[in-house]
């Protein structure tokens, strides 16, 4: 199995001044959303990452395309992309500069939740297009046009969204044009933060349908973060699932769906309302952790129902318990 | 099982005018009726963003008037209270509400609306004996006044602040809630919680419940009967049990085969339903709402407004089901 | 007890404002030094500046007259504070009387809608509409003869309330639908409360700016009036020192102390006032979040 991205070891986070101290003098505080992670994403796979509202699965994936505008800082580990054409990038070692000429929309795509943070809203679709077969190809406008309209017809998307401006679009149909522009040139890696957590359930089939087939065609890597484990379960072939900045559990989403490992892992799966399925299901208690000062040893001890005194003293490191599974918990290997 | 109904909605419409001097209607929530008798139910109304539900919600709260068609209350009207009646609506008939860090403002204690609840609705002006009666639904759904005095919405936890709400509306003992989306905004890994305390109001404490969300999945879990919206108009209603496995309405159907779950993945990779088009012109068509879209569409469709069909238990608003008994409105 | 409460909130938002933001902090402290100037220090003149000749006329600075003397026998010095203290409180009358009817039918407006709203609007917009300076003009040339200093600050304040009304009423529109209010309705609070208790302490602060914009609008307002001579020139406003050093060509004749002295004065008001509200303005944007 090849390896199309290697994250080793990434750390990192947003470095805030606090907002509640009237002196001058500014406290600074770091939000450790992202904690040792570790990760080997394979070709031709989608790949999920799972998690609730701020377990740092979003900054996880910023750091992963390199999108790292302040106050989001690296502060260790790296990570490495390799190209189809056998080139290895070092994303973390690379300028913005480098970044945006080389490396984004080339060989890798950000698909962000909301379409307008890629579109320009006085801007017509096509000359969304254009710019993109400017900047990377270096044909002219005309060609552009030509080009965009026979890509266009390919993705399955309706001829007259070219000459529309985006707020002339619905939200469901802006999802699908930004997508198109993020699979133009065909790149190596997709990174999709929660695609279609905006859009209707039909509209979210239909988007999410697009980058599965998308990802088939190319053979690349899609990844795809999303808080609704149901997405993970139709769209991912391997995923993991976050917590308070670390890697919890790591395999392929059949396993994960029918034997989940973890203690967190097991009460987000065996938490979900199932159509037909009226069993009483329970939930958690007590909310995730302040990332400005996470929990000591495993950053799930304080909710866990199988807590032991070792749990709170060390974090436990992610490790191989099954063929090409990994969970990080001080139960396992048993 | 009394013959009295605790809530109906009879023929409710609502209107907006917009464009220049409001010249443009479009009926947000057009000829809705349903009922709910007089004892602990809940009732979801489903529906995607814009289909009406939350401005439906308004105006069963008696906080939006109708444009038409009348709401009961245990008989009477809400939006024409008599005398005496206002405070006994506000006790009666309470809300949560789908942003928990907007259910409170966020410039005052969270507390002081526990209290104004207190005051107002339970005549308690006395701070001592206000602080003892507040402890009770903040003790049950995990609390305690202690825990909640003195702090900002904003040094709570989404889900804790969500559970206050629930306790400042379970304050004067309501016989009907009315839920926009409560948990939509709360982690996955809490949602049960809430909706198991929704489930037990109901059982133990005789509460009705309307259950207002997107979310098909949750409202199977907990309703007992559910009503589909689409476009402000309900296209099917019945037991939870008989609308989500029996999808008679088309939009039901897509609906639910478009709910990504794991089990289902095969299929789920398989079906390609229309997307819902450009709002305003598909509130404001005088035939089927839905017909746009359908894949089942027929003649009839596009020509006439379906009617009411009673099919198995189950009450749907399709010319597919022609011959079927027609559903007539009570007086 | 809830005066004594509320006091202590507005000292301790002062505070922070205060310590968390420079601007604040230089436009409060000129603000402050322009208060003792204008409205103590005048106690202390040995002569009354409204008098001409008590003082040797057109001398420059020196030891004995700090800021030099004018062609009417004034002492600047004294004229300068004086007059800062009348523009100040004429500046203070306007703001105080504008800034609060416009809170009042913004209020009115938002909440109740309707026709009151749209009548209230139309009335807002009309005095919008019709140019400022010529209704002052029109106004103040009818009642020159008896006009006063609290006059003069209420006849700005004309002009000056339509703008905060429409301000008001937008904000006011959009915190209606915040869920916060239907929770305060369905805990049995009625409008009035609703009004004061949820809705006022989102317009508070942004009030507070105005007041300060419109403290800045009313001093400017006035020197624009004395200009044309329709201030109380007999009385001592920064305007009325205005026109005077340009009537007797001041500039011209070398006597820049007696026309420069106004022209900072107003300079340093502006900019301090611009300053507090640019100053609450980040402050209550910063803490907001």
């Amino acid at each position: 199995m090849e390896v199309d991205l290697e994250a080793a070891a990434l750390e990192g986070g947003y470095l805030l001044s606090s907002m509640h101290t009237p002196s001058p003098k500014r406290h600074e505080v770091y939000v450790d959303a992202v904690s040792d992670v570790s990760l080997k994403l394979r070709r031709n796979e989608v790949f999920g990452i799972a998690g609730e509202s701020g377990c740092g699965k979003s900054t996880l994936i910023k750091m992963l395309y390199g999108y790292l505008e302040p106050p989001l800082v690296l502060r260790g580990g790296s990570v490495k992309l390799h190209t189809k054409e056998g080139e290895e990038v070092q994303i973390t070692s690379l300028t913005r500069k480098q970044l945006q000429k080389d490396v984004w929309w080339n060989h890798a795509s950000y698909v962000p939740q909301s379409s307008m943070n890629v579109l320009n809203p006085t801007m017509r679709i096509r000359d969304h297009f254009a710019e993109m077969f400017k900047m990377h190809a270096g044909i002219g406008r005309k060609e552009a046009y030509a080009e965009a309209r026979k890509y266009v017809e390919q993705v399955g998307l309706p001829m007259d969204v070219l000459s529309a401006f985006p707020h002339q679009l619905s939200g469901g149909m802006r999802q699908r044009v930004v997508i198109a522009i993020a699979l133009l040139l065909e790149p190596d890696l997709v990174l999709a933060d929660e695609p279609s957590s905006a859009l209707d359930v039909i509209n979210q089939q239909i988007v999410l349908n697009l980058l599965r087939e998308a990802q088939e065609a190319l053979r690349n890597t899609l990844v795809i973060v999303s808080h609704d484990m149901g997405i993970h379960g139709v769209m991912t072939h391997r995923m993991t699932v976050m917590y308070a900045g670390k890697l919890i559990e790591i395999g392929r989403t059949g396993d994960i769906f029918e034997k989940p490992i973890h203690p967190y892992t097991q009460v987000l799966i065996e938490s979900l309302p199932k159509l037909g399925d009226k069993k009483q299901r329970t939930g958690l208690g007590g909310h995730p952790p302040d990332l400005r000062s996470p929990p000591t040893g495993c950053r799930f001890h304080p909710r866990c129902p199988y807590a032991m005194p070792k749990c709170g003293k060390e974090p436990p490191e992610i490790q191989e318990v099954k063929s090409d599974r990994y969970v990080a918990c001080w139960r396992y290997p048993e | 099982m009394s013959g009295e109904f605790l809530l109906e909605v009879k023929d409710v419409s609502k209107i907006f005018g917009y464009g220049f001097l409001g010249r443009v209607k479009f009926p947000a929530v057009d000829h809705v009726s349903f009922s709910m008798e007089d004892e602990p139910k809940i009732l979801t109304i489903a529906g995607e963003s814009g289909c009406g539900k939350t401005t439906l919600s308004r105006i069963i709260l008696g906080m939006l008037e109708p444009s038409g068609g009348v709401v009961l209350y245990k008989g009477r009207n809400v939006h024409a209270p008599k005398s005496g009646d206002k405070a006994w609506f506000s006790k009666q008939v309470q809300a949560i509400f789908q942003d928990p860090y907007d259910t409170f403002n966020p410039l005052k204690k969270t507390e002081t609306y526990l209290y104004e609840t207190a005051r107002n609705l339970l005549r308690l002006k006395d701070y001592k004996e206000a602080s003892k009666r507040i402890d009770e639904p903040l003790n049950f759904i995990g609390l305690s006044l202690d825990d909640v005095k003195n702090k900002y919405p904003n040094e709570f936890s989404g889900g804790e602040l969500q559970r206050i709400s629930i306790a400042r509306a379970l304050m004067p003992e309501p016989k009907l809630m009315v839920a926009d989306e409560p948990v939509s905004m709360v982690d996955a890994s809490l949602r049960m919680n809430i909706l198991n305390m929704f489930k037990d109001l109901k059982e133990k404490g005789g509460i009705s419940f309307v259950y207002i969300t997107h979310d098909l999945a949750t409202a199977y879990y907990i309703s007992d009967e559910i009503a589909v919206m689409y476009r402000g108009v309900i296209v099917e209603m019945g037991p939870a049990e008989d609308v989500l496995i029996g999808k008679h309405h088309p939009y039901t159907k897509g609906l639910v085969e478009a709910l990504p779950e794991y089990s289902k993945r095969e299929e789920w990779l398989r079906k390609r339903a229309k997307p819902p088009g450009m709002e305003v012109k598909e509130f404001l068509t005088p035939y089927c709402k839905y017909s746009d879209i359908c894949p089942n569409r027929m003649e009839k469709c596009v020509t006439e407004r379906p009617p009411i069909y009673n099919v198995d238990k189950v009450k749907v608003a399709c010319w597919l089901y022609d011959g079927y008994p027609v559903e007539t409105l009570q007086e | 007890m809830p005066v004594l409460d509320s006091f202590r909130k507005i000292s301790r938002s002062f505070r922070d404002a205060y310590k968390g933001n420079f601007k604040f902090r230089l436009g409060f402290s000129i603000v402050l030094v322009m208060s003792i100037l204008g409205l103590v220090l005048p106690y202390f003149s040995p002569q009354d500046p409204r008098s001409w000749y008590t003082v040797p006329k057109d001398k420059p600075p020196s030891f004995q007259y700090p800021l030099g003397t004018t062609t009417m026998g004034r002492n600047v010095f004294w004229e300068l504070c004086a007059s800062i203290g009348k523009s100040l409180t004429i500046a203070l009358i306007t703001a105080l009387i504008a800034s609060h009817v416009g809170l009042l039918i913004g209020l009115v407006a938002g909440i109740k809608g309707g026709t009151l709203d749209k009548l209230l609007m139309f009335l807002s917009d009309t005095f919008v509409i019709l140019p400022q300076l010529v209704l002052l003009i029109v106004v103040i040339t009818v009642v020159r003869a008896w006009i006063t200093i609290p006059m003069l600050g209420a006849i700005i304040s004309i002009v000056s309330w339509p703008w905060p009304a429409r301000q008001v009423r937008s904000m006011v529109l959009s915190l209606r639908e915040r869920t916060f209010v239907y929770t305060a309705r369905l805990s049995g609070m009625n409008m009035p409360k609703v009004l004061l208790y949820e809705l006022m302490p989102h317009l508070l602060g942004w009030h507070l700016v105005n007041f300060a914009n419109t403290i800045l609008f009313s001093v400017g307002t006035e020197g624009s009036l004395a200009i044309f001579g329709l201030s109380l020139l007999d009385n001592n406003t920064l305007g009325a020192m205005l026109y005077w050093a340009i009537n007797f060509y001041a500039l011209y004749r070398g006597l820049w102390w007696w026309i420069s002295a106004p022209v900072v004065t107003l300079v340093l008001i502006f900019v301090s006032f611009y300053l507090i509200s640019v100053g609450l303005s980040e402050h209550l944007h910063r803490i907001r979040r």
